[in-house]
């Protein structure tokens, strides 16, 4: 591998030298400043927290395979929705999506590297003791946090030792983030090559760009949330604590003001990566790129001011209901744009079916379907019955899964040989796409109905009327979830070895973007010399 | 199918039962009648039995069929164009179809125009769901971890009592129980003492929490609404006349090791039965009140 990364390109810095070759070893990886391999260890990391947080669904379908209680206790159930809430948010779909940016936004943009690589390093090195903090609250007395990921006050205050550990390890987390979010934002303003202005820069970039900005606006907001249950929990503070003059349902409004624009955080980087699979793969440019550009921008502004909704059945003044109801229903609006820019790009096209154009089809579909039931959801009278329901819990999964870690799976497949300068198996990954894209319905398209028919969300048993859809939706989730083992092989393998990968690496297909102007894999140095835009 | 063994004996009045037998018949699809959700068919809403209820579910079906609508004309283009412009099939991408100002406005235009349709309708609705005024009978409900508190005001003053989970709903859902919950009767939806209303009066419901979040939730009359330590919230029904009945719900705010098992049941009983059951919760008051007066005889404490 080392000498696929031989810097070919001329340069004069002898004394930098040492940095034109990897290091060799375990140091390469603990003091990489380099974007690939940062992006590589990002990657590799939301993999394994993917698999973590997927060990733990597995846990809460099979108790819910039936009713009564037949392997796990009620506390422990809630520990496990708890904590797969958190490890797929925190350590799956952001890390992985900071991974991408890692490896492709210079690479799109024509810079060498990130702006700032010792930060990144930083960034990434954070995580792992994040992770492996919140992970180790399994063994401590009172177990993991099990009031719910929203940590709602009173609640999440009963929580034992575990609860300074989580907040100790979100804080890490929201560091890591801020300072990733940071240095794309560093990156995309100052090292995009001469004559790459704004509106040339690829939708990937774009829509990292933005949701960049959403993390460090809401980030913080989520770090002063959890300092402040510190300090009611410990230091006998009353923010939330009504007995105290505090306001319990003022967490709900700060910890969601957060919360309803890390929905587009863990979204947006995937309409970026689709607005890249759709044009290559049907052999023509993006529709509407502009358009394109401006919807994002909407949904990330209309993102902060919608954080209502998650609260109708709270109790809130008859204004503000209507307000929130309306300003979510508009985010269909932009969304409804994008798909349809989506569907005229394919309109006219020469379309073929790749893996990664498998997912991003998918991800049209079932991202819809995710954006209807959230049309319903927005109408308040309606969410009166959805709300806390297996509804909810059908909808953002619909939009997180393939919704955001389709997008993700969507941008691996499409850039893996670039990366690892080999090609993948392709009967392997469109085994595992056609396995997952059944089998996502088969888990997640029932809770729909069980919602409707009345059965909440977040409990560890239940009436025996919904036996029949939860039987149906485990066996979905198991069968999804050993999918994802092919995943991993086809990952594994690509990177031992395959047929060579070519800088085009999609033959025959219209791939747009400097990325493909470089060998597969790339120099070590992306473009030492800046690239000519045309 | 065998869901429904044993479960439609629940006291219902006949009444109730050739109601729920006409709305229902067709919702026999091989889902049965689930006995806890009382007016729903296993896998949509209930009408339910309140004007709210009904209300709700008109809009939820609206908006349903208007998004089934959408996704068949944006599914059906998608699926055209995978089918027409293969390139297996030596479709030639027209490379010019880039950009159209016309088309973006058209499909920016038209989903407003939807949207609007689809808030006003819901704007109603939630109009009339706030308007808490002239209740005719008020109750406080408080959530506890893990039952709940029902303290009458109004015409039923005095009468205050707990709401917790039945006693063989109890022991069959306890870990490695050994007990079928298909066995027990209303299993998880059954309470020791349910809340008791009258039929076609204004229940106003005042709810607040001793501990932490709960949510009162009976998706038959379409009433949800979070009980909040600190707040009290309010909530509204008037249960139809001649659907007198047990309806089902359960806590839907997360509420800690228990929340799966903190039903709410309610029995409506027409106004005349309601008053005559607040009577005779009086009385029982009454006669425990001067029962703690009275030297307690010793066998009380075993006897209770």
């Amino acid at each position: 591998m080392a000498n696929a990364y031989g810097d070919t390109a001329h340069h004069d810095h002898h004394h930098d030298d040492h940095h034109d070759q990897p290091a060799t070893g375990i140091k390469r990886w603990l003091f990489a400043t380099n974007h690939k391999d940062i992006g590589t260890m990002y990657l590799v990391f939301s993999l394994i927290m993917f698999f973590i947080g997927g060990a733990m669904a597995m846990v809460i379908r099979a108790e819910l395979f039936q009713p009564g209680l037949q392997l796990v206790d009620p506390v422990f159930f809630n520990q496990m929705t708890t904590n797969h809430a958190l490890i797929m948010i925190f350590g799956a779909v952001m890390p992985a999506f900071v991974g991408l940016a890692n490896w492709m936004i210079p690479l799109q943009i024509g810079a060498p590297d990130m702006a700032l690589p010792r930060m990144n390093n930083f960034s990434f090195w954070i995580l792992p003791f994040a992770f492996t903090l919140l992970l180790s609250t399994l063994f401590v007395p009172g177990g993991m946090v099990a009031g719910g990921w929203t940590l709602y006050p009173p609640l999440s205050l009963q929580t034992g030792d575990s609860f300074p550990m989580l907040i100790f390890a979100i804080h890490m987390m929201g560091i890591s983030s801020i300072m990733g979010a940071i240095n794309v934002i560093v990156t995309i303003m100052n090292m995009r090559a001469p004559g790459m202005n704004l509106l040339k820069m690829p939708l990937f970039a774009w829509s990292w760009l933005i949701t960049a900005y959403l993390l460090i606006a809401v980030m913080p907001v989520l770090a002063g949330a959890v300092t402040m249950l510190l300090t009611d929990h410990f230091f006998k503070t009353s923010f939330f604590n009504a007995a105290g003059g505090g306001d319990p349902v003022m967490f709900e409004h700060i910890f969601w003001f957060f919360g309803h624009p890390e929905v587009y955080i863990m979204v947006l980087p995937a309409f970026g990566i689709i607005s890249e699979i759709l044009p290559t793969f049907s052999r023509k440019p993006l529709f509407g790129a502009t358009s394109m550009i401006y919807a994002i921008a909407s949904i990330a502004f209309l993102s902060f001011i919608v954080w209502g909704h998650h609260m109708f059945v709270d109790g809130m003044p008859l204004a503000a209901q209507l307000f929130y109801m309306m300003a979510t229903m508009l985010i269909a609006v932009p969304t409804g744009v994008k798909v349809f820019n989506w569907t005229a790009t394919m309109w006219r096209g020469s379309l073929s079916f790749e893996p990664p154009m498998l997912f991003a089809i998918a991800f049209l579909f079932l991202f819809s379907i995710g954006g209807f039931s959230g049309l319903m959801l927005a109408i308040v009278p309606v969410d009166f019955q959805y709300n806390q329901t297996y509804f909810v819990v059908a909808h953002f999964h619909y939009v997180l899964v393939p919704g955001a870690i389709f997008g993700i799976m969507a941008g691996v497949y499409y850039w893996l040989p670039k990366w690892t300068g080999h090609m993948y198996s392709m009967g392997l990954a469109k085994t595992h796409f056609w396995l997952s894209a059944i089998f996502v319905n088969v888990l997640f398209f029932p809770q729909h109905f069980l919602g409707l028919a009345g059965m909440p969300r977040r409990i560890p048993d239940y009436a025996v009327q919904f036996t029949d859809w939860n039987m149906v939706s485990s066996i979905g989730g198991f069968a999804f979830g050993l999918s994802q083992i092919l995943f991993a092989i086809v990952i594994v393998q690509s990177i031992r070895g395959g047929k060579q990968a070519t800088a085009q690496v999609w033959e025959g297909t219209h791939p747009t973007g400097l990325e493909w102007t470089l060998s597969s894999p790339p120099p070590y140095h992306s473009f030492t010399t800046a690239p000519q835009i045309p | 199918m065998s869901m429904t063994r044993g479960r439609n004996d629940d006291g219902a009045s006949p009444p109730r039962k050739v109601a729920r037998a006409a709305a229902f018949g067709a919702a026999a699809l091989g889902f049965g009648v689930p006995a806890g959700a009382n007016t729903s068919n296993g896998y949509n809403l209930p009408p339910g039995v309140t004007s709210l209820s009904r209300d709700i579910y008109t809009l939820h079906m609206e908006v349903f069929w208007v998004c089934v609508a959408i996704a068949v004309v944006v599914f059906g283009v998608m699926i055209y164009a995978l089918v027409k412009f293969r390139h297996s099939q030596g479709a030639i991408p027209d490379t010019t179809l880039v950009h159209s100002t016309k088309v973006e406005i058209i499909w920016t235009i038209i989903p407003v125009v939807i949207l609007v349709g689809m808030a006003i309708p819901a704007a109603k609705t939630i109009l009339f769901m706030e308007d808490t005024r002239n209740s005719e009978l008020s109750i406080r409900v408080t959530g506890y971890q893990w039952k709940w508190q029902y303290q009458y005001m109004d015409a039923g003053e005095g009468v205050d009592f707990f709401s917790t989970l039945a006693r063989d709903s109890n022991f069959a859902r306890q870990l490695h129980s050994g007990i079928d919950p298909k066995t027990v009767s209303n299993y998880l939806l059954e309470v020791d003492k349910p809340l008791v209303i009258p039929s076609g009066t204004k229940v106003r419901l005042l709810l607040t929490s001793q501990d932490v979040i709960h949510a009162w939730w009976v998706p038959d009359f379409g009433a949800k609404r979070s009980a909040i330590p600190g707040f009290v919230n309010e909530l509204w029904f008037r249960v139809d006349p001649g659907k007198e009945g047990i309806y089902r719900g359960q806590c839907a705010a997360l509420c800690g090791r228990d929340h799966g098992f903190m039903p709410i049941v309610v029995d409506v009983r027409t106004p005349d039965d309601f008053k005559k059951w607040v009577e005779e919760q009086k009385a029982a008051v009454k006669q425990a009140a001067a029962q703690d007066a009275a030297p307690p005889p010793t066998a009380q404490v075993l006897s209770n």
